[in-house]
């Protein structure tokens, strides 16, 4: 299968993979900045003490985490037209994809700052510190640390759903890989160039995990 | 017109709890398929056989690094190529079960090397073989830390069974995608569409959470 892999198709359509495998980045990239606003915003309301505030974003995690990103995709795709809003697909794309995430980062630091022990919360409370001075300077900073593993975690499930933006026809990695199978009669190649793509970013991804847990080893940890 | 499509929707009722059946299906079959495979995988990822366990770990991370869009096509337009011709469904089983075996052997692998080491020692100590180790003290163990992972495994299980909808399995997304042909109202379509898999994956992600609470509890 591999053996008569054409290699010469993929380096024709090099710049096309090239531009997909950058505008998969992008929107990625676009669509974890929108995932962190989101998620922290959630996240925020979820653990504050008023109910009409966390009520509408415990149930937006709820509904996203229990509903796939496709069915949201097309929600949107197909919805948005109907409510008046005329947006480009790449743009629904990454609303999509912020959306989605949002959700999967709000309940990641949500459990951070469950993590941290109770007695910070009451010692720095008996100590006379407002919620935000407390939040600022005792908790986040101990809740943020061990976060950074999941949502990096997390940006790799992101970088490979941005491939379902292709199905809304969205020029991205898996897309310039389907045209090569259509266009050329070449699955074999046109997929193996996307997989390729998204490992390389896998990879990367892992590596950065792997370095911050390296240099992030909390005191006590193996 | 909102109430006119309303009652046209109702004409696709069928449709959409036949799609409905089809994700259900698809996922429960995955899961148990992917589920045997993923717990040989994490035995063997966890063991001692030092090249096997590294050719799993390359095999996993190839499936877990590529999105799942991607296998599907794989499975449905590359085997064909190598002489095996699938059809979209077993195209979308094969698939699916072999992601979800990817993750159930990461799951179980790091449940296996969560059991303190003491009890594989006692275990040693109380003369059993290495098998009988494993079957007796070990997988029980290990199973019961990784059970509120496996059920949000399977959470994601019937929401990656959405994907394969693209090589034209005619499950939940995919009635949906054919109905807003016909009714464009985007918004009350996926909607509905949504309810249903919020009605399949809600209570276990309820479920979930109480198991990982009771597991919390125990441990401390």
């Amino acid at each position: 299968m591999l053996g008569n892999l054409n290699i010469r198709v993929i380096f024709e359509y090099f710049p096309a993979l090239w531009q997909g495998f950058l505008n998969t980045l992008m929107m990625s990239g676009l669509g974890f900045a929108g995932a962190m606003i989101l998620g922290i915003i959630a996240c925020a309301l979820t653990i504050q003490p008023l109910r009409w505030l966390r009520a509408p974003a415990v149930a937006y995690v709820d509904v996203i985490r229990a509903t796939p990103l496709l069915a949201q995709l097309y929600f949107l795709y197909f919805g948005l037209p109907r409510l008046g809003i005329l947006l480009p697909e790449i743009l629904i794309g990454i609303v999509a994809l912020a959306l989605n995430s949002g959700a999967y980062v709000a309940e990641i630091i949500r459990s951070g700052i469950l993590a941290v022990p109770r007695g910070q919360f009451e010692a720095s409370m008996s100590s006379g510190l407002t919620y935000l001075q407390r939040m600022r300077f005792i908790i986040l900073p101990q809740a943020i640390r061990p976060t950074v593993s999941p949502l990096i975690g997390q940006a790799i499930v992101l970088v490979k759903d941005s491939s379902l933006l292709s199905l809304i026809s969205v020029v991205e990695l898996a897309r310039v890989g389907q045209q090569i199978a259509l266009d050329r009669f070449m699955p074999v190649e046109g997929l193996a160039a996307t997989a390729a793509g998204f490992l390389i970013i896998y990879y990367m991804l892992k590596a950065l995990a792997a370095l911050w847990s390296r240099f992030n080893r909390l005191p006590g940890q193996a | 017109m909102f109430w006119f499509q309303v009652e046209r929707l109702l004409n696709y009722w069928p449709l959409l709890l036949k799609g409905l059946g089809m994700t259900v299906s698809l996922s429960l079959i995955s899961l148990l398929i992917g589920g045997v495979i993923g717990l040989l995988f994490g035995i063997i990822r966890a063991g001692r056989i030092r090249w096997l366990s590294f050719v799993v770990g390359l095999y996993i991370d190839l499936f877990r690094g590529t999105p799942f869009l991607v296998q599907v096509f794989i499975c449905f337009f590359i085997l064909p190529s190598v002489g095996i011709e699938l059809s979209a469904f077993s195209a979308g089983v094969l698939a699916l079960s072999n992601l979800s075996a990817c993750f159930i052997g990461e799951i179980v692998a790091s449940g296996i090397k969560a059991v303190p080491r003491g009890q594989s020692e006692a275990a040693l100590s109380s003369g059993f073989r290495h098998w009988q180790q494993l079957r007796l003290i070990i997988l029980p163990q290990a199973l019961r830390i990784v059970r509120p992972s496996l059920v949000g495994q399977f959470i994601l299980l019937v929401k990656d069974s959405s994907v394969i909808s693209a090589i034209g399995i005619m499950d939940l997304t995919r009635s949906g995608w054919m109905i807003v042909q016909n009714i464009p109202n985007g918004l009350l379509i996926f909607g509905v569409v949504g309810v249903g898999y919020f009605i399949i994956c809600y209570p276990m992600i309820f479920l979930a959470r109480r198991m990982e609470r009771r597991n919390q509890s125990s441990l401390l």
